[in-house]
């Protein structure tokens, strides 16, 4: 047990103390005073906050909603709005991300509520569709011996269909968290703050290594979670 | 217990009927077995039994009452349901997938526990090696053993089984149909089965339902089906050879001999000679004192082997059947072996007698002038 939880930390920590050893170093041997005047501890901090709460308050409104429409969707009377639904939202998924962030700043304006939002709305589609997805991909006739035993379509939905789909859900919620964390640096455009801060100004006043603390911290973001993400499903699902 | 009145179903957008008035009754303890080609609403008239799917128009009742009034979810949970394709659940082990329905009906966690591995032993599988795997770590066959298993869980009062024994091969099949029919004789459930094929139905009914294209062509005992079948379309489904098919219907015990050219493990040399010279199948079956049999001595053996008792003289069993397999199983079982003879023994091991071909072929002869 002990050794299990072991193994589950080794990434996770080896990550985190990259992030740690990067921001310690370009604090303490910043290139001129310029970067000395930006990259505090108390300025990366804040960005990092900043950019952790984007991504979660987003996500956890999107699995909030993504989830249980993707199972209503997936109900028999509603199948046909279900693949109907599908097609927008792929079609939606090819909108790069820019693009709503900027159509969403010309209807509510500048701050990171419009950031949150337009994240929110962007994570829900792969959620959704793989929700939608791995539902449907429960062979028939495993729900049809479970009814036949005299499962209610409640015990059917929680103990057969959503635990077989489980795995697929939580690619979604991968797939969706690793976009997710990305975009959140363009929030910066719509003066939402975050990581992206850094990489704009470092890129505007021509000083890498600004550039680089923002882009490093969100790689390292991303492969973090994804990871933590991807040994939730696998402690969980062991049949397969 | 069962009884159908005018069931019919119609599909969207089908334009025949899938289920065209069918009218039948199986009275309680009965194994009555649906058969005909693929199509004929088998399936759907199952399905409607247990109302995963809604008659167009008629009526169903289990043990008097009319099933269009009860609660669906309780209908189910006392009916044990084997779905054609088998349909366990993956990502649930053995054990959980035979747990389902006791689970349902909130049996407390110990006898669960008790009664799972009962029900795997029961289906011949061994609830310690395969009771903690997923269904990817069967074979077809035993995975289609965990479905029946899986049915009879809460020890329903009638059992649907579509097509339970389609995933495994021929000799497999006839063993787990004769352990069906012994479990049956003990449980005495009210049983649908469904298959199309004819032997199987044959071997299994107590009686016969012929459908065709939804509609009911003959409803009889298995003796009767073969005698006088209704019409072109079941001779037809019955075949040509309807004498061997009446090998289905007896079984070994019913016929077996005195005469079982059996001898115990000290007879002498001379003896055994002797006896393999009286013998039709030039044969003798080896015994030991409880009854067991232990080896075979032929005409080869005793030419080419030293040893002056039958212990050292005796080869190894080449195959047996049990004395409730049918005449038609103990037929498979010689051609297999290549053997003009079968050794029968009882559900304990112990040596019954020896059928032999000719007893068959007997049996086929009388059946023929007897009509
Ligand atoms: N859900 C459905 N929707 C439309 N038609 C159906 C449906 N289920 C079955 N049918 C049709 O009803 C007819 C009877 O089907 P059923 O499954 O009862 O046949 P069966 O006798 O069980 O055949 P098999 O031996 O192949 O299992 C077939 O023609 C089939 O195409
Ligand atoms: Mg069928």
């Amino acid at each position: 047990m002990l050794n299990r939880i072991l193994k589950f930390l080794i990434v996770p920590i080896l990550l985190v103390g990259m992030g740690i050893g990067v921001v310690i170093y370009v604090v303490e041997n910043p290139t001129d005073s310029m970067v000395a005047r930006m990259l505090t501890y108390d300025f990366i901090i804040s960005s990092m906050e900043k950019h952790l709460l984007m991504v979660f308050v987003s996500m956890l409104g999107a699995i909030a909603v993504g989830v249980p429409v993707g199972i209503m969707l997936s109900r028999p009377s509603f199948y046909y709005v279900g693949k109907v639904i599908e097609n927008v939202v792929n079609v939606g998924q090819t909108v790069p991300s820019l693009a709503i962030l900027a159509l969403f700043f010309t209807f509510l304006g500048l701050g990171f509520n419009t950031a949150v939002f337009a994240l929110w709305l962007y994570s829900i589609l792969p959620i959704l569709r793989n929700t939608f997805a791995g539902i449907m991909s429960v062979q028939p006739e495993v729900v049809e011996s479970a009814k036949g035993m005299g499962m209610s379509p409640w015990r059917v939905l929680s103990k057969i269909e959503l635990p077989i789909a489980y795995p697929i859900i939580i690619a979604g919620i991968r797939t969706a968290i690793v976009i997710n964390v990305g975009t959140a640096t363009l929030a910066t455009f719509i003066g939402a703050g975050g990581l992206g801060d850094m990489i704009v100004t470092g890129i505007s006043v021509r000083r890498e290594m600004v550039t680089f603390t923002g882009a490093a911290l969100s790689a390292l973001l991303a492969i973090l979670l994804d990871y933590i993400i991807g040994r939730i499903e696998k402690n969980l699902v062991r049949w397969s | 217990m069962i009884r159908l009145e005018n069931l019919t179903k119609q599909f969207p957008g089908m334009d025949r009927l899938a289920v065209n008035k069918l009218n039948l009754e199986v009275g309680k303890g009965e194994v009555c077995v649906l058969v005909g080609p693929s199509g004929c609403g088998k399936t759907t008239t199952m399905k409607m039994i247990n109302r995963l799917c809604e008659p167009t128009d008629g009526k169903i009742y289990v043990d008097g009452q009319d099933t269009s009034k009860m609660n669906p979810i309780k209908l189910r949970l006392d009916i044990g349901y084997v779905i054609q394709q088998i349909g366990l659940f993956p990502h649930m082990t053995i054990n959980d997938n035979v747990a389902t329905v006791p689970k349902e009906k909130k049996w407390p966690k110990e006898k669960i526990k008790k009664r799972t591995a009962e029900l795997l032993e029961l289906v011949g599988l061994d609830p310690r090696e395969h009771g903690g795997r997923y269904p990817s770590g069967l074979s077809g066959g035993q995975q289609q053993r965990v479905g029946i298993a899986r049915a009879l869980a809460a020890d329903p009062p009638i059992m649907l089984m579509d097509e339970p024994f389609a995933a495994v091969d021929r000799i497999t099949r006839s063993r787990l149909q004769n352990e069906f029919l012994r479990l049956q004789r003990e449980l005495n459930k009210t049983i649908i089965f469904v298959t199309h094929d004819i032997d199987e139905a044959i071997k299994m009914g107590d009686r016969i339902a012929v459908l065709r294209e939804g509609k009911l062509i003959q409803y009889d005992e298995p003796g009767k089906i073969l005698s006088e079948p209704a019409g072109d379309f079941v001779a037809n489904l019955v075949g040509r050879n309807r004498s061997i098919k009446r090998l289905h219907l007896i079984r070994a015990h019913e016929i077996l001999e005195e005469e079982h050219w059996g001898v115990p493990l000290d007879t002498p040399r001379e003896e055994i000679k002797e006896r393999i010279e009286e013998s039709v199948i030039s044969t003798v079956m080896v015994i030991d004192e409880k009854g067991y049999l232990k080896g075979i001595i032929g005409r080869r053996a005793i030419e080419e082997k030293e040893g002056e008792k039958a212990e050292d003289l005796m080869e190894e069993v080449p195959d047996n059947v049990t004395d409730d397999a049918t005449l038609n199983d103990a037929l498979s079982v010689m051609l297999e072996i290549g053997e003009g003879y079968v050794p029968v023994v009882d559900a304990d091991g112990l040596f019954r007698g020896t059928l032999t071909l000719n007893t068959l072929l007997d049996q086929v002869r009388s059946d023929k002038s007897a009509k």
